[in-house]
């Protein structure tokens, strides 16, 4: 496992345990856990919060028994083990929303080098994967709502820091943040926003109509 | 014998010998607890009844992937019927990591299984002995009442020692994994 340095919070891990999240942001937290066993035992904690409020949650009687319900059951389908497509960059919870072939992902262009493709997810947020040519930047934005910004190929800089493979950045209403990518590569990240972004320029305003962002 | 570590040697009876008995004191005490859970959650009774009986059928089929090391039988089946009520009312997908499992060989540490499971005891005990404004907040938001910006962060309750002993049992299951690679 890589060195990770930028986490998620407590915030995240609390709502993505409670099953609160919009499905576009479950998949951004489930890929960074699926890279980082610090914030997997964090999840593990706050679903032990979780067993203990079902614990304490009272009891209302079931109508059915424990033998009955076994009766019930019939003989479990044997579901064949298929042995899915692994990759280096992609885990395999994002696999899942990639379909078979990795190398088929159909990116779009944004401009000035940069490429996204959009994946299916409930409407409540949205999702992405974004492809950054090494020394470039993402456009401008400021947020509304949040937006969650995992690396996973590459590093990008901001203002404050460096993020790498596994790194996520947690972004809100009041960060105005200019993210480059920076020398070693093109840089791949996994983006979820609960709001469309709003950039400055009167271009990518228009960009934006037709980019779905 | 503690409550919890009673319902993890259920488990395992279910897991090697499909022991019914076993089963039915788990649905016994978790089956009406599960029901309230998601009556409180927003689900009509006849969906409760459905919904927990689709859950204890999962603990039933699966109960080889339940892992002591890791967490609580309560904490398990929570994981379940959140993921079965996310199914139902709300039609999505929910994302997962991959699951981590022993191997067919291999187990946790008996003491850090005991550890874990006492852990669990004191948070279900902590969990009560909070304010109660503090502690209907963390049911809202475990009752899926809250939004994720109305989530606090701050829950009140002792979760460093529970982290740090999933920390341990994830580090020696990467271990236990990477030694059956070889």
């Amino acid at each position: 496992m890589t060195q990770i340095t930028h986490h998620l919070d407590d915030a995240l891990l609390m709502g993505y345990s409670a099953g609160t999240l919009p499905e576009a942001f479950n998949l951004v937290v489930a890929t960074h856990i699926s890279m980082c066993d610090d914030c997997r035992a964090r999840l593990g904690a706050f679903d032990a919060v979780g067993g203990a409020v079902l614990e304490d949650a009272g009891t209302v009687t079931m109508d059915t028994d424990a033998a009955a319900l076994l009766d019930s059951v019939g003989p479990q389908k044997v579901t064949p083990v298929v042995s899915k497509p692994r990759s280096d960059i992609y885990p395999q919870v994002l696999m899942d929303y990639l379909g078979p072939d990795p190398e088929q992902v159909k990116w779009s262009k944004l401009g000035m080098g940069v490429r996204q493709a959009i994946l299916k997810t409930s409407n409540r947020a949205s999702v992405r994967l974004l492809h950054i040519p090494a020394g470039c930047e993402m456009p401008d934005h400021g947020h509304h709502g949040t937006e969650l910004t995992l690396v996973l190929k590459g590093a990008f800089i901001d203002e404050q820091d460096r993020f790498a493979r596994g790194d996520i950045e947690i972004a809100t209403e009041d960060d105005h943040h200019k993210p480059v990518a920076d020398d070693s590569g093109p840089c791949i990240c996994l983006a979820a926003t609960d709001a469309p972004l709003h950039f400055s320029g009167i271009v990518q305003r228009l960009a934006q109509r037709w980019a779905r962002i | 014998m503690t409550e919890n570590t009673k319902w993890v040697d259920c488990m395992s009876r279910i897991s090697a010998e499909r022991d019914r008995a076993s089963f039915a004191a788990i649905f016994d005490h978790f089956g009406p607890r599960i029901k309230a859970f998601l009556i409180k959650s927003g689900s009509s009774v006849s969906m409760a009844e459905e919904c927990t009986q689709d859950v204890m059928i999962t603990l039933w089929r699966k109960a080889e992937m339940f892992d002591p090391s890791r967490a609580s039988v309560a904490t398990w089946i929570f994981t379940i019927a959140r993921n079965r009520r996310i199914d139902l009312l709300r039609k999505e997908r929910r994302p997962e990591p991959e699951e981590l499992t022993w191997g067919p060989e291999a187990d946790p540490e008996p003491e850090e299984l005991l550890g874990l499971q006492q852990e669990s005891m004191q948070l279900v005990a902590a969990l009560a002995t909070l304010p109660d404004k503090q502690r209907e907040l963390i049911q809202k938001a475990y009752f899926g009442d809250l939004t994720h910006a109305e989530i606090a962060s701050e829950t009140g309750l002792p979760l460093g020692t529970i982290k740090s002993r999933i920390r341990l049992a994830l580090e020696r299951l990467r271990h236990n994994m990477k030694r059956n690679e070889i």
